[in-house]
């Protein structure tokens, strides 16, 4: 078989190269020109945050595929609107979180960490690619392992330590466990490809049992990713011991990365089995909404409680997956955009607030309407987003993913949704009241956080509220990569 | 093109919230005074509305559509008929009222008035609203300007609890109705959320009968329909002034008339199946609330039942599905909106002044603000149904409804009525007349002129309407023409 290299392979995974280049640019830069802290602390979040938004916009222009997609790299790389949309998805997340890190001490003067953020995205926008297990699998790696060490990137907090550990250690045995179910699916059938694996698995000469087997060994995987129960345990330490930004990231970047792969697998290779695993992620779902707001119900640090407030989300995501149609996975990626915004602008500036009053209580947001009537708002738009209320993001988001269970006549599914809804309102808003409400605990009234940190908000803002009334391009984006995946 | 007079009603309120969000928190001349420009520019608005509305053509008017997302069938359509348009016109006196009598909020004016404004667009948005995607976004916008307000300018005591139960309830409601809207928008099998279209798909008969509960229950539980009234008079309780006139005066309203308009309208058949249940639970809201209100101790309370007791006469009115219980609910809509927005805000009134809405010690205020107890007088005597006032004229077409389907009902109904009138003169008495304690003769003064305009308005409005029906019924007859004509010509 003869092999040459085509400028549609190149295209196909210019936004990686570009990444590796940057995070290898920030390096040297880092170790030569950038002597003192002060400048590293100043240049490297802006340098890596405008190198990710070129590349994006390269991206955009030279690496937009065309049509139905196609595979490259002999067969390892979908090629398709799918991977595109999602590859925008981290590359933002990773742009906005190396910015809000510009607040964070211990994190903005060193190179390392947002060269370790590139490597990550990099990993996800495999992830998001991956038409072969193998390359799948090196992907989720290449995106985790950044991930453990950037979790536990304080290596003097006992608490960052334990995060990275305790999320290292759940990682490995879960992508264990996943290996072995691609392992099974690689015996079953003799190939790697998730698009001949469709065939293969449709073909139905499969022992009784093990295609079962098969799915709920990758779901395991797949499950820890997304935050999910009952693979969520390693979350809220994860997220109150890591460093704010990285706990943001994780909860958005990486969250969505799952979803893309779950998408992927499930609608492509497992299609013939759509009745059993719909269940399954119905029941998934059920139980990370149910476990992710009760016990977010009793948090009082803000950043456990948004640990358990984004397993929740995981569950209403989950829903648009269970409903196993085109609305579906359309409402899966407005939701995964929307959260995005949302979430990062809730740890954001739990990160300001948390350099600024030392604690990541929630009872040190009390009074800051009065401190700073901007945060008082900006917290007010990302928890209502949350909430999904109008005229925020996530409100249409919720909408969707809801009008795809009842699309596919999943009632009782979307019932629980909505009730979950009303206790995740009953929280966020009293947090809110905490906010506009309780005295403030010390009344400096200034919060003068770094350039950097104050635009990424400001994109997060306007991002919520975009995404929350103008519907119709995130809604465009969104149906290019359900397309992508819908192609039988 | 004609001037897009609705959009600018319900962006008129929109813009100056963010402008307020935007100015220093100092200045507060500026902040009352975009407040009181954007309300008043509502209330002329709905009053060009209310003259240049054709009552010859009736249906929709001053319709306007833009795409909004045409792919999953939104778009943005607005349009009012005469049910809808007293609404309107109720929302502007009730805005306009409440930004008048919280001239003086002295914690964080800037929030209040701008939340004040966002809550008034979202109800304006709903009224106007001909896409039910649009409908509920504007439903849901109310959420946070309510629970906030309630809590950080509410009754200290009750506030943190009343708010939560208040948005939680409603939340529910609006949750519930939401899974209904969208059965009906796959069921329809249109894909669209056009009012319009939605009201000639002919939806099939257990259909309707499944799903008009999801959507009609959803939305009555924000017009205080019993067993889930409770949040009302704990919520409006809980409220500053403007807010509980809001809240009472217009919020229930649009409960009521989202249940009708989506409930109703959309699954007629489903509304005749159903409407024996919603009957009965009405005529419990209306004899209930009045007795629950008897034994309150609390002014406030009193009032905060009453309007669960006013309400439950606006859904037998609906439960008729006939042309005197509808007009009768539309009428009942506007007049106990006004009413009950006047209450609220003597209520207010009262208490800031004597520190207490203790039935039992207040006493003689009649010397002190004769204003207030003629318009407490007056609204008592709309809420008793006197002839001469709007409860009158709207009360009387829904017992002539509820009478032809159900007399037993507009017996028990009725019986109500005498309650309301037995409470109302209670509080009359005790808090009005009699001895006044001394220590409010001491530091109760009389009401501002600012209040005076708002209890002299709402209070002629009343009037009016009791010696002058058509200048509502003129309205709303086309428009509960239109909903029979939905239904099968009535029955």
């Amino acid at each position: 078989m003869s092999f040459a290299f085509t400028p549609e392979m190149w295209r196909s995974i210019f936004p990686e190269i570009g990444l590796l280049i940057l995070a290898i640019v920030l390096l040297v830069f880092d170790l030569i020109w950038l002597k003192q802290p002060q400048m590293r602390a100043r240049w490297l979040g802006w340098m890596t945050s405008i190198g990710i938004v070129l590349i994006m916009g390269i991206s955009a222009g030279i690496s937009m595929p065309q049509g139905q997609g196609s595979v490259e790299w002999g067969g390892m790389l979908r090629f398709d609107a799918a991977g595109f949309v999602f590859r925008m998805i981290f590359m933002s997340a990773a742009a906005l979180t190396a910015l809000f890190a510009s607040q964070f001490e211990a994190l903005k003067k060193r190179g390392e960490f947002y060269a370790l953020l590139l490597i990550s995205t990099l990993g996800m926008n495999l992830m998001a690619s991956a038409a072969d297990l193998i390359l799948l699998f090196l992907a989720i790696e290449t995106t985790s392992l950044p991930l453990y060490v950037m979790a536990g990137f304080l290596t003097r907090d006992d608490r960052s330590v334990e995060a990275g550990i305790k999320y290292f250690l759940f990682g490995a045995i879960t992508s264990a466990v996943m290996l072995y179910g691609f392992s099974l699916m690689y015996g079953l059938t003799g190939t790697t490809q998730i698009y001949e694996l469709r065939s293969a698995f449709q073909a139905g000469n499969l022992p009784v049992g093990l295609a079962e087997l098969v799915i709920v060994l990758v779901l395991v995987g797949f499950g820890f990713k997304i935050s999910a129960a009952p693979f969520h345990f390693w979350a809220p330490d994860v997220y109150s011991g890591a460093p704010t930004p990285v706990a943001g990231f994780l909860s958005t970047a990486s969250k969505a990365a799952g979803f893309a792969v779950l998408l992927r697998v499930l609608q492509i290779a497992f299609a013939g089995q759509g009745s059993l695993w719909t269940v399954l992620i119905a029941v998934l779902a059920t139980a990370s909404m149910l476990i992710g707001n009760y016990l977010a119900l009793a948090q009082r640090s803000i950043k456990r409680l948004l640990a358990y407030s984004s397993i929740a989300h995981a569950g209403y995501i989950l829903i648009g997956v269970a409903a196993d149609s085109e609305l579906g996975t359309l409402s899966v990626i407005y939701y995964l955009i929307a959260y995005l915004v949302t979430n990062l602008a809730a740890f954001g500036i739990v990160n300001l607030i948390e350099s600024r009053v030392g604690s990541d209580e929630i009872s040190a947001l009390a009074g800051l309407n009065r401190r700073s009537a901007g945060l008082g708002l900006a917290m007010l738009a990302a928890l209502l987003s949350l909430g999904g209320i109008p005229p925020f993001a996530g409100f249409f988001a919720k909408l969707l993913v809801f009008a795809a269970a009842v699309e596919r006549g999943l009632i009782w599914l979307v019932l629980v949704g909505v009730f979950n809804a009303v206790v995740g309102l009953y929280y966020y808003l009293n947090v809110l009241k905490v906010i506009y409400l309780h005295p403030p605990v010390e009344e400096k009234e200034v919060f003068p956080p770094t350039p950097a940190w104050r635009i990424a908000l400001w994109v997060c803002l306007a991002g919520i509220l975009l995404i929350g009334f103008w519907f119709a391009p995130w809604y465009s984006l969104a149906q290019a990569a359900t397309s992508a995946i819908w192609i039988y | 093109m004609q001037f897009p007079i609705l959009s600018a009603l319900i962006f008129t309120p929109i813009v100056a919230g963010i402008i307020l969000l935007f100015l220093p928190a100092e200045n507060r001349v500026w902040i009352r005074r975009i407040a009181l420009v954007a309300a008043t520019l509502i209330l002329l608005m709905s009053f060009v509305l209310y003259f240049t509305y054709d009552v010859s053509r009736g249906g929709y008017q001053f319709l306007e559509e833009a795409k909004w997302l045409p792919q999953f069938g939104i778009h943005y359509k607005l349009g009012i008929d005469g049910i809808s348009l007293p609404l309107v016109l109720l929302s502007g006196l009730v805005i306009f009222s409440g930004v008048l009598v919280s001239w003086n909020v002295e914690d964080r004016p800037r929030e209040f008035f701008s939340f004040l404004m966002f809550l008034g667009a979202s109800v304006l948005g709903v009224f106007c609203a001909l896409d039910l995607f649009l409908l509920f976004f504007f439903f849901e916008l109310a959420v946070f300007p309510k629970y906030l307000m309630i809590v950080v300018w509410g009754y200290p005591k009750t506030r943190e609890y009343g708010g939560m139960k208040l948005t939680l309830y409603l939340f529910i409601g609006s949750v519930i109705a939401l899974v209904g809207t969208l059965a009906i928008y796959f069921g329809s099998g249109l894909r669209t959320f056009d009012l319009l279209a939605l009201e000639q798909a002919g939806f099939p008969a257990e259909f309707q009968r499944l799903w008009f509960p999801f959507v009609f229950l959803g939305f009555a539980i924000l017009g205080g329909i019993f067993p889930f009234h409770s949040w009302a008079p704990d919520g409006h309780v809980a409220a500053p002034t403007a807010i509980s006139m809001l809240l009472a005066g217009v919020e229930m309203k649009v409960g009521a008339f989202a249940a009708l308009r989506v409930g109703i309208q959309l699954l007629p058949e489903g509304a005749q199946y159903w409407a024996v249940a919603i009957l009965l639970l009405a005529t419990i809201n209306v004899v209930y609330g009045a007795f629950i209100a008897m034994v309150q101790t609390d002014f406030k309370y009193v009032i905060g039942f009453s309007s669960v007791s006013h309400m439950g006469l606006v859904l037998i009115g609906f439960a008729t599905l006939n042309r005197d219980g509808l007009l009768g609910a539309g009428m009942q809509m506007f007049s106990h909106g006004v009413m009950t927005a006047l209450f609220f805000a003597i209520v207010g009134m009262v208490y800031d002044r004597a520190h207490t809405r203790e039935i039992g010690a207040l006493g003689g205020l009649v010397q002190k603000m004769p204003w207030a107890a003629v318009g407490f007088i007056i609204g008592g005597l709309v809420s008793m149904g006197m002839p001469g006032f709007s409860g009158f004229v709207s009360e009387i077409p829904v017992f002539m409804g509820a009478w032809q389907v159900a007399p037993l009902v507009a017996i028990v109904a009725i019986l109500g009525i005498l309650i309301t009138a037995a409470y109302i003169f209670l509080v009359v008495r005790r808090v009005f007349f009699g001895e006044i304690p001394p220590a409010l003769d001491q530091s109760v003064t009389d009401i501002s002129r600012k209040d005076k305009l708002v209890i002299g308005m709402l209070a002629l409005v009343m009037i009016l309407l009791g010696w002058f029906p058509s200048l509502l019924t003129r309205l709303i007859e086309p428009g509960v023409q239109s909903i029979l004509a939905l239904i099968g010509g009535g029955r």
